[in-house]
């Protein structure tokens, strides 16, 4: 046996750390509209996964199924080993923190700060912890100052924030976030990439769908594209972007940094952000200048 | 420490838009949301408007289309004049021939049963003939490509294709002036640069004059005359795209610089100030970069393969 051979005759051992597998789900919306084909897929423990995709590609109909809130028509979905089936979208999302698309779906209570407590109680947290975890989540997301408005009366960015900052207050393994960069300004992205790293290094699992692909870029996650309920792509983000062809049935534009050293005719491992971009062609320069 | 830059003439009394000493405080806000904001913006012009998130960008649009002060409460001074109405005497049905207006949120503008009565709404309210309003929604429908969903229920559609159907009910309405908050910010990329084609289209074929509120600056840059930065309701750069970002840390206004822009400013530092002419595209950074070292062997000409020209 060779080592590529012992690698694949030893799923069991990889598997362990896999905390969502979707096993030949079909989905279709009640009134007919098939939003999901066939999708087998995997996350573990510890992975960013980026997905990208057309608009009604099924994104957020996959997403859906994660913590239950949508079973499947056909196939299964198992969270942390357990069917979707079995378990209550309540139950799950204790485990699973799902931030929607539209951020006026996620919020009805009378003020930001309530709004925050609300998820806290519901779960259970003692009065002692739903305080301190308020307050995390109002200082991380700059909430503060909002903390007695009323969810509804704010703009477009902030109620996406608070959004970001309920569900991420009760801590969830499973952290989903669609379109988390919608309205956001560049202070804000910055904090979210921030944040993103931080929850990585404990071992969260963060999806994030975003069509926002100057912000997914630098985060380098694994990529996922999809196009009319399947997946067409799915791999590291510097594998995936070399995939044109799966790139343009998703409606997907390079990345600019791609786009720049593509032009230029460098095609090896492409800058992640603009600092890497700037050393890469310093080096080339210098190299040109020696010549 | 930022700087106004200026590329409107004075000549105010031709602008089609025209904003003085505007100050606003919602009912239920401590804060003035605008401070003094002064503003003349030209037929023809597309203007698009950046900065933090809560700068007052959705406000200063609804002051335009009326919304402010006819529809929210709170205090108002100043004047705002759009095509020789004053706003706030106006009335809001007047107001509505001129102004188009998308909103941020597109389920607060579809709610009829199918896409295709939500598109023609508009048009049923105006009293067009029947043959009319059928040609504007196939139009409409073929432009931002949503065809197949005619028949589907509005409230049944992903969120970007609810995005779609709301830029397509307002844009056959025919008003001079539209205005349209994030229009992209749900769509995905090839979507997106479509939408910025046809507002384009909008404004070179028939003349419309445009504002956006856009965060994405490299979709917009290149069909916009001028950016408008808001910071905590105060306007505070306004001119020309390059000029308005290679000017200064935009960021600092919470507004993200595209890649390419950062990009270039770490190449070279001096890249700050107006008068040159600093790249906006890939495309312009790659050219640039290939007329510096034209010897360089990996920098040949590449294929370009992507054709966004972002
Ligand atoms: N509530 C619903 N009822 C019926 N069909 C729906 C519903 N929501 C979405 N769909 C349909 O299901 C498909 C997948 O939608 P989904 O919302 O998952 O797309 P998405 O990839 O998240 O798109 P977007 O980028 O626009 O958010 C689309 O064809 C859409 O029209
Ligand atoms: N209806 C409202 N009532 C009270 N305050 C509001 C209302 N709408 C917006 N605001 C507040 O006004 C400020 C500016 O909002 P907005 O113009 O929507 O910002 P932007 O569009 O730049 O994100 C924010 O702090 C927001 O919370
Ligand atoms: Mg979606
Ligand atoms: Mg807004």
């Amino acid at each position: 046996m060779n080592l590529e051979q012992i690698a694949e005759s030893a799923p069991l051992s990889e598997n362990v750390d896999s905390v969502v597998r979707f096993t030949n789900v079909d989905y279709s919306h009640p009134n007919g509209v098939p939003a999901l084909r066939g999708i087998s897929v995997e996350f573990k423990k510890g992975e960013l996964v980026g997905i990208l995709g057309a608009n009604g590609a099924g994104k957020s109909t996959l997403v859906r199924h994660i913590n239950g809130i949508l079973k499947p028509t056909h196939g299964s979905v198992e969270v942390f080993g357990e069917s979707t089936k079995n378990t209550s979208a309540a139950k799950l999302s204790r485990r699973v923190g799902i931030v929607f698309q539209n951020p006026n779906n996620q919020l009805f209570a009378q003020s930001v700060k309530s709004e925050i407590e609300f998820g806290l109680r519901n779960f259970g947290f003692d009065d002692e912890l739903v305080r301190q975890r308020t307050d995390w989540a109002l200082n991380t997301f700059s909430l503060i100052e909002y903390s007695n408005r009323a969810p509804m009366e704010l703009s477009g960015g902030e109620k996406k924030r608070l959004c970001n900052a309920l569900v991420l207050a009760w801590d969830p393994d499973i952290v989903i976030l669609d379109e988390p960069t919608v309205g956001q300004d560049s202070e804000q992205k910055e904090r979210l990439a921030q944040l993103v790293k931080l929850l990585l290094s404990e071992q969260k699992t963060i999806i994030l769908v975003s069509h926002d692909m100057e912000f997914l870029w630098p985060l380098q996650p694994r990529m996922i594209l999809m196009s009319g309920g399947k997946i067409l792509a799915d791999g590291t983000a510097q594998q995936v972007v070399r995939d044109r062809v799966s790139f343009s049935h998703a409606n997907i534009l390079a990345p600019q940094l791609v786009e720049l050293f593509t032009e230029l005719g460098d095609l090896g491992r492409f800058p992640a952000d603009e600092f890497e971009a700037r050393d890469k062609i310093r080096l080339q320069m210098t190299a040109a200048k020696e010549k | 420490m930022s700087q106004v830059l200026s590329v409107t003439p004075s000549s105010q009394a031709e602008s089609l838009i025209s904003i003085r000493a505007l100050s606003y405080r919602y009912y239920a806000s401590s804060r003035y949301v605008l401070n003094n904001v002064n503003l003349e913006i030209q037929k023809g012009e597309v203007v698009v408007i950046a900065g933090k998130s809560g700068s007052g960008k959705s406000t200063l649009l609804r002051a335009i289309n009326g919304l402010i002060p006819h529809q929210h409460s709170g205090d108002y001074s100043g004047k705002v004049i759009v095509d020789g109405l004053e706003v706030l005497s106006a009335k809001m049905s007047e107001l509505a021939t001129k102004v188009g207006y998308i909103f941020q949120n597109p389920e607060n503008q579809i709610f009829m049963f199918s896409v295709e009565r939500d598109i023609a709404f508009g048009l049923e309210n105006l009293s067009f003939k029947t043959p009319d309003i059928r040609e504007k929604v196939d139009w409409a429908l073929n432009t931002l490509g949503i065809r197949d969903l005619a028949l589907r229920a509005p409230h049944e559609l992903s969120d970007g294709q609810k995005q779609r159907v709301a830029i397509a009910g307002s844009i056959i309405m025919g008003q001079k002036i539209l205005i349209f908050d994030e229009p992209t910010s749900l769509l995905d990329p090839y979507t997106a640069s479509n939408v910025i084609r046809i507002i384009k289209n909008l404004h070179d074929d028939l003349g419309i004059t445009i504002l956006i509120v856009e965060h994405r600056l490299d979709l917009v840059s290149q069909i916009a005359n001028r950016i408008i930065v808001l910071d905590e309701g105060k306007i505070v750069f306004d001119g020309e795209p390059r000029q308005v970002m290679y000017s200064s840390n935009l960021s600092v206004h919470g507004v993200t610089e595209p890649t390419i822009i950062r990009t270039t400013k770490l190449l070279d530092p001096g890249a700050t100030g107006p008068g040159k002419s600093y790249p906006l595209t890939t495309h312009e950074l790659a050219h640039e970069l290939r007329k510096q070292v034209p010897r360089i062997g990996v920098f040949q000409k590449g294929s370009h393969e992507f054709g966004t020209n972002r």
